[in-house]
């Protein structure tokens, strides 16, 4: 065996028992992670509850601003209704930095709205993630309340239906895509850690959620909670898609999709 | 224009595509009258339908209601089923109910109505089911049903039979006559001849957007005066006999 062939074969062995080392401690993190979640470790579930406080806070009034407003955009005519739809459709795509920095520079103390003292608070977190949820919840909304007016508008007509119960008509006829909606503008929510972090500002049992807590303990070393964290979020994600695909089915089943 | 005519259009165009798919059409419906709409595919037929329940503006011509401006009072005064009926994402009785709703009926009266259409439509025991979910006899079955609860003064059909069993054929039929026993005038778009015999006094045959022919059913069926009804019924004929 030359010289150089061994070498290379030593330098492999070398980097296969680090890699080996490195996968022992993941795993040793991930089983403590899981014994944090068993055990039902305390900071862990004062986490997990004010994130999903906060995401389903901010579900609740972006779904409040963005039915009513996405479907008045998709049933009815009005001048300004394309340009209406694109600006719903960009407002989507929001960084959740940009408007974290726009919530932190209205609710700070030289702010228009400091003196309510909201800066660093669960409110503040929940005030900018139902800025980016709402335009995520209207957007969609406009869709499907569009498609579903194509198909009702004459019958609406025939019937003379008047414009307020033709908008909750057609909200109601498309609950089960307007849930898939809001599990979608939930998913968004619960997962964004840019805006939070800014106006939140991470601060231990007051404002500390999944994502900004997996940040910092990542950044510190501390795997365990950290993959704990992302363990439940992971779950969460599966849970809410699971619960989405069971909607559709069901929908399906009952032929109101 | 007749004192008498509930409904009545002067000169109706439609312009799409560059084209008048609908052009120059006059047609008078008295109180009470049943008249059928026959036509090749693409004659014309659903459009003008639609244009005389008001859902699109005609390019030319007028329409007009007891003489006056065809508006929402109007229209609220017919009802229409649909070619392919349109069933909201809801129960049997929920769809009654909202179209019971939307022209103002409340309360015991409305309940009262819904019952009496669940009866009429033999969909007892399938009230709250989901519309969708009915076969299409049903859903048909049910849109007529739906219609004639709110108690229109003029009813429009675009072809209420279409690919329906005899049995179902019979039952919507049997739904449409009876709508017309109590005075209820009727408008139905068919292919069918015999249909239009068992439902219409009279007929207009539409070619190509325009009425080639009106009279009595039985005239316009059974000696036909102009090419276009003519050239229709003996093709009928013919598909008949190769059956
Ligand atoms: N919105 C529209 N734009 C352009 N063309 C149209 C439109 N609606 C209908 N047409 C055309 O007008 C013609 C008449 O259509 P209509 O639906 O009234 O036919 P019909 O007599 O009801 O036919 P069928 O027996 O197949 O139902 C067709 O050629 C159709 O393609
Ligand atoms: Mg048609």
């Amino acid at each position: 065996m030359s010289p150089v062939v061994h070498m290379m074969l030593f330098q492999c062995i070398n980097f296969g028992k680090e890699i080996l080392q490195e996968m022992d401690g993941f795993w040793q993190a991930l089983g403590r992670a899981v014994g944090l979640i068993v055990g039902g470790d305390a900071e862990l579930i004062g986490i997990v509850g004010l994130s999903l406080r906060v995401s389903l806070g901010a579900v609740a009034v972006a779904c409040l601003i963005g039915l009513p407003l996405g479907a008045a955009v998709g049933a009815f005519r009005f001048p300004g209704r394309a340009a209406a739809s694109v600006v719903l459709n960009a407002l989507m795509g929001l960084p959740p930095v940009v408007v974290g920095l726009v919530v932190y520079l209205m609710l700070s103390a030289a702010g228009p709205f400091g003196v309510l003292g909201l800066l660093y608070t669960p409110a503040a977190m929940t005030i900018a993630q139902t800025i980016l949820v709402a335009p995520i919840v209207a957007a969609l909304t406009r869709q499907v309340v569009e498609d579903l007016d194509r198909e009702y508008a004459e019958q609406f007509a025939s019937l003379g239906v008047g414009p307020l119960r033709r908008l909750t008509a057609l909200l109601w006829d498309a609950r089960y895509a307007l849930l898939t909606v809001a599990l979608a503008g939930f998913g968004r929510a619960v997962a964004e850690v840019g805006a939070v972090m800014i106006v939140g500002g991470n601060i231990a049992h007051a404002t500390r959620t999944m994502t900004t807590a997996i940040a910092l303990e990542t950044s510190k070393g501390n795997l365990e909670l950290a993959l704990a964290l992302g363990v439940v979020l992971v779950a969460i994600a599966v849970a809410v898609t699971g619960a989405a695909m069971t909607l559709r089915a069901s929908a399906a089943r009952l032929a109101y999709a | 224009m007749p004192e008498t005519a509930l409904l009545s259009a002067r000169g109706l165009a439609f312009e799409a595509g560059g084209g008048r798919p609908v052009d120059g059409v006059d047609i008078d419906v008295r109180a009470g009258a049943s008249v059928a709409v026959m036509g090749a595919n693409g004659a014309g037929k659903s459009l003008l339908l639609r244009l005389l329940h008001g859902l699109i503006a005609p390019a030319a011509g007028e329409v007009r209601w007891r003489g006056g401006p065809l508006d929402r009072a109007a229209r609220r005064a017919q009802a229409m089923v649909f070619q392919r009926p349109v069933m909201l994402r809801r129960s049997v009785g929920a769809n009654l109910r909202f179209a019971l709703a939307a022209r103002g009926i409340a309360g015991a009266e409305r309940a009262a109505r819904q019952e009496e259409a669940v009866e009429r439509a033999r969909l007892r025991g399938l009230a709250h089911r989901p519309a969708r979910v009915l076969s299409a006899g049903e859903q048909q079955r049910l849109a007529v049903a739906r219609a004639l609860a709110c108690a229109p003064e003029l009813l429009l059909l675009d072809e209420p039979t279409a690919s329906l069993d005899p049995a179902s054929t019979q039952a919507v039929e049997a739904l449409i006559r009876e709508a017309r026993e109590s005075g209820v005038a009727t408008v139905t778009v068919t292919h069918d001849a015999g249909q239009a015999r068992r439902l219409a006094d009279e007929l207009v045959f539409l070619d190509a957007g325009r009425v080639a022919e009106a009279g009595s059913t039985a005239q316009v069926l059974d000696a036909p005066r102009s090419e276009p009804a003519r050239a229709w019924l003996e093709g009928r004929l013919h598909v008949g006999a190769a059956r």
